[in-house]
């Protein structure tokens, strides 16, 4: 089984240098998408081969690229996302400490398909070792002329920048993101204008994933054909799965897509650690909506886990144990939305403590039945088409579907006036 | 008033942008990183510098999490209350930390060696409980662990 994006990652040693990486094929794509390709043809390579982004909406990669206006001469500006937040969630942070110069690659291919002459990295602030293997890499690929001015002779000029951020969750929904690299406040923007035509200073601008980023150069060497094939569904390519909570081997794999949720739980993870039970689990990131044991022969895809009410977010599932309590297990997670909300919206800066004032009052054995009417009312305003971002009805998410798949749990709890959990 | 040091630093990181503005959060990581945390002063020094609008330095420090308006200890122990976190345990960790150093999420030990704050997700979920001192992450925390860590850092 093919492991593009891990195959060169060893977590015990450091990541392969500049040197080693061109040893072993890296870099093969950069030359060719310069020196042999034309921008137009790069993107329409993306598209056809159906690069799906990874960051968690699964926007098609190739699509987004062809919205950038390409018939003026003006500034233009690829980021690449790192600043992966989201709880839960470590896949980025692997393949950045693990290989940046993958990434790299990719972003150079990425910029001169859409001819930006920057590129900055927003990287979480939290990610030191990630900061300083990048800086590293990024340093080497200047002294190779791989960046900077008139790269490898073809008259391509490239600047790329590492942008370590302040905190705050708010800042990977994209358009915050772009206020935050212009220094201001994290505040998401209106959409239209979209980032292609209106983004970073006011210029046409991509946003991509690390790990979407982190596929351009393979697409380029291997083909289209070649990156469909990878997967066991529509969607091409293979995905970087990780599992966390009480199963025995929590880490991450690189499976294909497509890979049932059952085969990632049982066999890589090892399956739930001993005395633990299982009781469902959020599959991509703690936005997402909880699935059941009846859910656990889904294949992880876009369309496959959307089919059944959630969605593979970043694929990086939470599992839920059956010593863990659920509504305990809401109450961290809305918490910490409600702490990260920007504070823009109503149903988001208001809806949010209030939901988690009443998550703690029914964990506490002070709820009330009608406690579940609100909750289940502040869904719904939180919802998608009600707010500026997607922050809010992914806060939604694991407590609309928590409501349902765990409400004898909150009755429970309501009835006996005490978490069945606490002793 | 900015150091000639933090001066030349920040002038550094203006020139990764098309105005000076873009740089107010470097400007203040860079002045928070030579004294610990940004005083009223600081921000004024920055607005100046950057020629922003008290106002706007003033927003955009608040927003953040990282930048720290109140002094902190010398040493910061960021805890992980994350969700997979949550579920190995953090909350023992944090009683330990707590009821050892004597202070809760939020406050500074009285001889200012350490200050104790929540972070949500490290992104080492499979490595959990986890915390970061500083710029230094630490995972799969024990009890012992913990104490043995903190004596490191004085
Ligand atoms: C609240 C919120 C947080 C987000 N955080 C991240 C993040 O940390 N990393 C990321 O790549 N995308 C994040 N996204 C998604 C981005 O807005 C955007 O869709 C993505 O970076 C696009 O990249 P892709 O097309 O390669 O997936 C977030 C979205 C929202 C609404
Ligand atoms: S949904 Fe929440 S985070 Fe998003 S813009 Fe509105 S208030 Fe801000």
């Amino acid at each position: 089984m093919e492991r593009p994006l891990t195959q060169h990652i060893h977590s015990e040693s450091s990541p392969l240098n500049l040197k080693e990486y061109q040893q072993v094929g890296g870099y093969a794509g950069v030359q060719k998408a310069l020196k042999e390709m034309t921008p137009a043809e790069i993107t329409n390579l993306v598209k056809t081969s159906n690069l799906l982004g990874r960051g968690g909406a699964g926007f098609p990669t190739g699509v987004k690229w062809s919205l950038v206006p390409m018939d003026k001469e003006e500034p233009k500006y690829l980021v690449c996302n790192a600043d992966e937040m989201e709880p839960g969630t470590f896949k980025d942070r692997y393949l950045l400490e693990g290989n940046p110069h993958q990434l790299i690659a990719g972003m150079i291919i990425a910029a001169y398909a859409i001819q930006a002459q920057t590129a900055y990295i927003f990287l979480r602030w939290a990610y030191k070792k990630a900061e300083a293997e990048l800086r590293k890499a990024i340093a080497e690929a200047y002294a190779a002329g791989l960046l900077g001015k008139n790269i490898l002779g073809t008259g391509y000029n490239l600047e790329m920048n590492v942008h370590s951020s302040a905190g705050r969750y708010i800042c990977g929904e994209e358009t915050a993101l772009l206020n935050s690299l212009e220094g201001k406040r994290a505040i998401p923007r209106t959409k239209p204008p979209f980032p292609a035509i209106s983004g970073l200073f006011g210029k046409p601008t991509v946003v991509n994933n690390v790990e979407t980023l982190c596929w351009i150069s393979h697409i380029v060497e291997n083909g289209a054909d070649w990156f469909k094939g990878l997967s066991l569904t529509e969607t091409g390519g293979t995905k970087v799965f990780g599992i966390s909570g009480k199963v025995k081997k929590p880490g991450l794999w690189e499976l294909p897509l497509g890979t049932t949720i059952r085969e990632i739980l049982e066999v890589h993870a090892g399956g739930m650690l001993e005395g633990y039970g299982f009781r469902g689990l959020l599959p991509g990131g703690a936005s997402t909506d909880f699935l059941i044991e009846e859910h656990l022969d889904v294949k992880m895809d876009f369309s496959t886990v959307g089919a059944v009410g959630s969605r593979m977010g970043t694929g990086t599932m939470i599992i839920l144990d059956d010593k863990t309590c659920p509504v305990a297990f809401l109450h961290n997670v809305e918490k910490f939305f409600a702490l990260e909300s920007c504070g823009f919206c109503t149903p988001c800066r208001e809806g949010l403590p209030w939901v988690v004032k009443i998550l703690e009052a029914i964990e506490n054995g002070n709820g009330r039945m009608e406690h579940l009417d609100i909750l289940k009312q502040q869904t719904k305003y939180m919802g998608p088409g009600n707010t500026f971002c997607a922050h809010a009805p992914g806060a939604a998410e694991p407590l609309q579907s928590g409501l349902n798949y765990f409400h004898d749990d909150f009755v429970s709890h309501i009835n006996n006036k005490k978490c069945p959990w606490k002793s | 008033m900015l150091s000639e040091e933090e001066k030349t630093e920040i002038q550094k990181e203006t020139g990764q942008y098309p105005y000076p503005s873009a740089a107010c959060i470097d400007a203040l990581k860079i002045v928070q990183h030579h004294r610990g945390w940004v005083s009223d002063e600081s921000v004024k020094d920055i607005a100046q510098f950057l020629h922003m609008s008290n106002e706007d330095v003033e927003g955009v420090a608040t927003f953040y999490s990282r930048i720290y308006r109140r002094p902190v200890g010398r040493n910061v122990i960021l805890l992980c209350d994350g969700i997979s976190c949550m579920i190995m345990g953090y909350e023992s960790i944090y009683e330990h930390i707590s009821k050892k150093l004597g202070i809760s999420f939020g406050q500074t030990t009285a001889d200012n060696r350490y200050t104790l704050l929540p972070i949500s997700c490290l992104g080492d979920c499979d490595h959990t409980p986890s915390m970061m001192i500083n710029n230094d992450h630490f995972n799969q925390l024990t009890f012992e662990k913990v104490d043995e860590i903190l004596e490191n850092y004085k």
